[in-house]
């Protein structure tokens, strides 16, 4: 069932329907928001009640400041690494207090976790790891802005090179982060019977449909979002939905998933763009671009987001209708 | 704000016991931009409302009906994402000299 | 009425895998570590066989273990862990969030020296480390104990107006393999004991949503700690009705210290855990050779029974402390507690500091008979820690 933008409208004229609600402290143009809304009014448009687990970060700190909750359905956050153990915890109190009968409202609810990169791809991956492992019914969404925004800007696993941090900054002697960003989905896609997928604001229908996928995945289910830091990519506050759209024009976010290990995927641009758009695109690189060996690390880079693309291609072809399982 | 409350008439464990209390805070004095909408542009395409990050475009029976100034920060996403450039960002002064 | 017991000769690590299998609790998180490992396999057992209903989660850490047990009590569930050690440690920074954010949650730890040098044996310092964590910590001294300790504390911990977490503590290797006769109730006296959870808030009430671990700036925090201190307040009511209760069921009177032959006793030891039994015969001895000394024991550290303390230990001699942990560098902490609850004492007693047994070191009645001797000779100096089978 594809995803209707005027049904939903319908379905969700009342903002309060939406499970995240105005009044929240993120920054004018974030996508974190953005990513959450969606993700919840497919659920919410299946027919599900949902209970969302948060791991500390912007969307916790900006939507939950005591006395004032931004959320209209249930919410916990816990602490920074264990989003998954928790919304864990939750679910299986969900199947517990369900088979003894003990539910205070017996509705099929669907529980998500929502983490940022610091809290997925660095200090919560053990517990994510762990919570996936143990087949835990849940998704878990990754909204991705590519470094510890809320601490202000520290280099993440999930930082690209050359892109300008507090604790990896581009001097004299190094020019920024080094190292490539971690393969989160693949890490994910590396465990038994799970659906992972990455997805983008900038493309909101493959994102909802990739939800809705998720949700009716039996067992647990990853999506990836590239959800960027207005303030910290250093982008105009409008420009979330153009930049990732340019991500993935430009092979630096291929939008694919995996199921059961196989792969598909889900947007293949007739025509790419060089990857030096989207670096230029944003002040975080700015002082890449001022750096002897940009053209050496832009040209590196591009080579890696042709190779990926292409490894991508070959592995949709060798695992089709090859499931894990 | 609020009047800040004592111990013993707050709920235990730092639980906030209701839903959407958010909506009391009143984000729409942070914003520098005013977003405004051409209604003849428009054609309810409704990314605007899929997009809002603060639930600021007000639908009814799948039509855009107006902004939320409430809430509503002037990111200019909405803007952004128009087909039909149906809204425009301004200058919030200019709103204020108006009166 | 009292009911009718099955005696069994058991482990402390079954004992309290069977008030586990009693309470039937709806989620348990559990990592193994030793000592403490008997208690989740033994559990794991249960749940396997189909003995009880609850849903187990196999976590792949403490910290994992402590997170889903918050998850699974804030949406409403029975949920336990149990731990030990590095295993406690690991959790630390879930174990300040299971008291604040007041989720009655019971813990059986298995008490065992925090690395390092890495050691499995038993003493104080995991639990010492958790104690200004907010979690209520009862200490039990045999198997027996340690089962009992377990059904109560989930009483109390569920009580609404107390609503805290509790530790039941129980030393390592000495209690947790261990074997002892132990007397269990009838699951359906446990059961009608305990009640039905009634959780205050649910995650799962989704016509009623509430939002658990908000940001709680310098507006709100200090509030929700006085809370907290306002819970560990009421645990003076509530407690004693909840072990009247149980000695109803059981026959068994526990209560925050037990006093052993102090009525006309000058020298008074205070201590922790499984020492006291040994303790206990000492003070026999020593009573037999017409020596004026006795016990007390503690049952519940955290909150810390000033009030009892006082009652017990004021008009005595000497106070003889005995502390299983250590804190580098100032009193350890048992003493520093007894200590300063005798601060307002009309006639100061002397007051030892005495610590033993870290790591598992054997505690032998030489021992404690030597720290009894100091202090009726008269020979205590206040502050002074004292080492019991330290090699120099």
């Amino acid at each position: 069932m594809a995803i209707n933008i005027k049904q939903l409208t319908k379905e969700f004229s009342d903002p309060l329907s939406i499970g995240i609600t105005s009044g929240h402290r993120l920054c004018p143009g974030c996508a974190a928001p953005m990513t959450v809304k969606m993700a919840l009014m497919v659920a919410k448009h299946l027919g599900y009640e949902v209970v969302v687990g948060l791991a500390t970060g912007c969307l916790e700190v900006s939507t939950t400041i005591y006395p004032y909750t931004a959320w209209s359905i249930p919410y916990i956050h816990n602490a920074f690494e264990n989003a998954a153990s928790t919304i864990a915890g939750v679910e299986t109190a969900y199947r517990a207090l369900k088979k003894k009968g003990k539910l205070p409202v017996d509705k099929p609810i669907k529980f998500i976790a929502f983490a940022g990169d610091g809290g997925t791809y660095d200090i919560g991956l053990q517990a994510l790891s762990g919570a996936v492992e143990r087949n835990h019914n849940f998704l878990y969404i990754l909204y991705d802005n590519e470094g510890y925004m809320n601490t202000g800007n520290q280099r993440s696993g999930s930082t690209p090179p050359g892109s300008e941090t507090t604790t990896a900054p581009v001097g004299k002697a190094i020019p920024g982060k080094l190292q490539l960003k971690k393969n989160i989905v693949e890490i994910v896609a590396a465990h038994e019977n799970v659906y992972a997928a990455t997805a983008t604001v900038g493309e909101p229908f493959d994102y909802m449909n990739k939800v809705e996928k998720a949700l009716k995945f039996e067992g647990p289910s990853f999506i990836a979002v590239l959800s960027p830091c207005v303030r910290f990519w250093r982008i105009p506050e409008d420009a979330a939905p153009s930049i990732t759209k340019l991500a993935v024009e430009t092979k630096y976010w291929p939008l694919y998933e995996v199921e059961k290990g196989v792969y598909r995927i889900t947007k293949k641009p007739r025509s790419f763009k060089p990857i030096r758009e989207f670096i230029e695109k944003q002040g975080r690189f700015r002082n890449l671009l001022k750096h002897p060996d940009a053209d050496r690390i832009i040209s590196e880079l591009q080579d890696y987001v042709d190779k990926r693309w292409e490894r991508l291609l070959a592995l949709e072809e060798a695992t089709r209708d090859k499931p894990a399982r | 704000m609020a009047e800040l409350k004592g111990w013993r008439e707050i709920p235990i464990g730092g639980v906030i016991d209701k839903p959407a209390t958010a909506m009391a805070f009143k984000t729409g004095t942070w914003r520098v931009m005013r977003p405004t909408w051409n209604e003849d542009k428009c054609v309810h395409y409704m990314m605007c409302w899929l997009y809002c990050p603060d639930n600021s475009i007000i639908v009814k029976d799948e039509r855009m009906m107006g902004i939320d100034y409430e809430y509503c920060k002037g990111c200019g996403v909405c803007a952004s994402v128009c087909p039909t450039k149906a809204i425009s960002m301004e200058p919030e002064t200019k709103f204020v000299e108006e009166g | 009425m009292i009911a009718e017991k099955t005696r069994l000769a058991i482990t402390g690590a079954e004992a309290v895998a069977h008030a586990m299998r009693q309470i039937n609790p709806d989620v348990v998180a559990a990592y193994p570590i030793t000592p403490q490992t008997p208690i989740v396999e033994n559990f794991a057992k249960f749940v396997a066989d189909g003995i009880v209903d609850t849903e187990m989660i196999p976590v792949e850490s403490e910290h994992s273990a402590m997170s889903a047990v918050v998850g699974a009590a804030a949406a409403g569930a029975r949920a336990m862990t149990a731990t030990s050690a590095n295993g406690l440690a690991l959790m630390h920074e879930i174990v300040y969030i299971a008291a604040s954010t007041r989720l009655p949650i019971v813990m059986p730890v298995v008490n065992r020296a925090l690395s390092g040098p890495i050691n499995i044996h038993c003493d104080h310092s995991d639990t010492m480390a958790e104690r200004d964590s907010g979690w209520i910590q009862l200490f039990a001294e045999n198997a027996q104990e340690a089962y009992d300790l377990t059904i109560i504390a989930l009483k109390l911990a569920e009580h609404e107006s107390v609503l805290l977490p509790v530790m039941v503590n129980q030393d390592g290797f000495i209690i947790s393999h261990g074997v002892e006769p132990v007397e269990i109730l009838p699951d359906d006296v446990v059961r009608n004991f305990i009640g039905e959870k009634k959780p205050r808030y649910s995650l799962l009430d989704v016509e009623n949503p509430v939002t658990y671990g908000p940001l709680d700036l310098y507006d709100y925090y200090f509030e929700h700690k006085r809370q907290q201190v306002e819970a560990m307040e009421n645990v003076f009511e509530v407690f004693p009705k909840v072990v009247e209760e149980f000695a109803e069921i059981s026959g068994r009177k526990y209560n925050f210290i037990e006093p052993y032959r102090l009525e006309d006793a000058e020298h008074v030891m205070v201590a922790l855990g499984s020492t006291n039994g040994t303790i206990k015969d000492v003070v026999d001895e020593l009573r037999a050779e017409g020596k004026k000394v006795g016990l007390l024991k503690i049952w519940m550290y955290r909150p810390f029974p000033k009030a009892e303390i006082q009652r017990e230990l004021y008009g005595r001699k000497t106070v003889v402390v005995l502390d299983r942990s250590m804190s580098f560098g100032a009193e350890a902490p048992l003493y520093a507690e007894v200590k300063s609850a005798l601060y307002e004492a009309p006639a100061k007693p002397l007051m030892g500091s005495f610590i033993y047994g870290l790591g598992g070191r054997e505690i032998l009645p030489e021992h404690i008979r030597s720290a009894f001797e100091m202090a009726v000779a008269g020979e205590l100096v206040v502050d002074d820690q004292k080492y019991l089978g330290l090699r120099e």
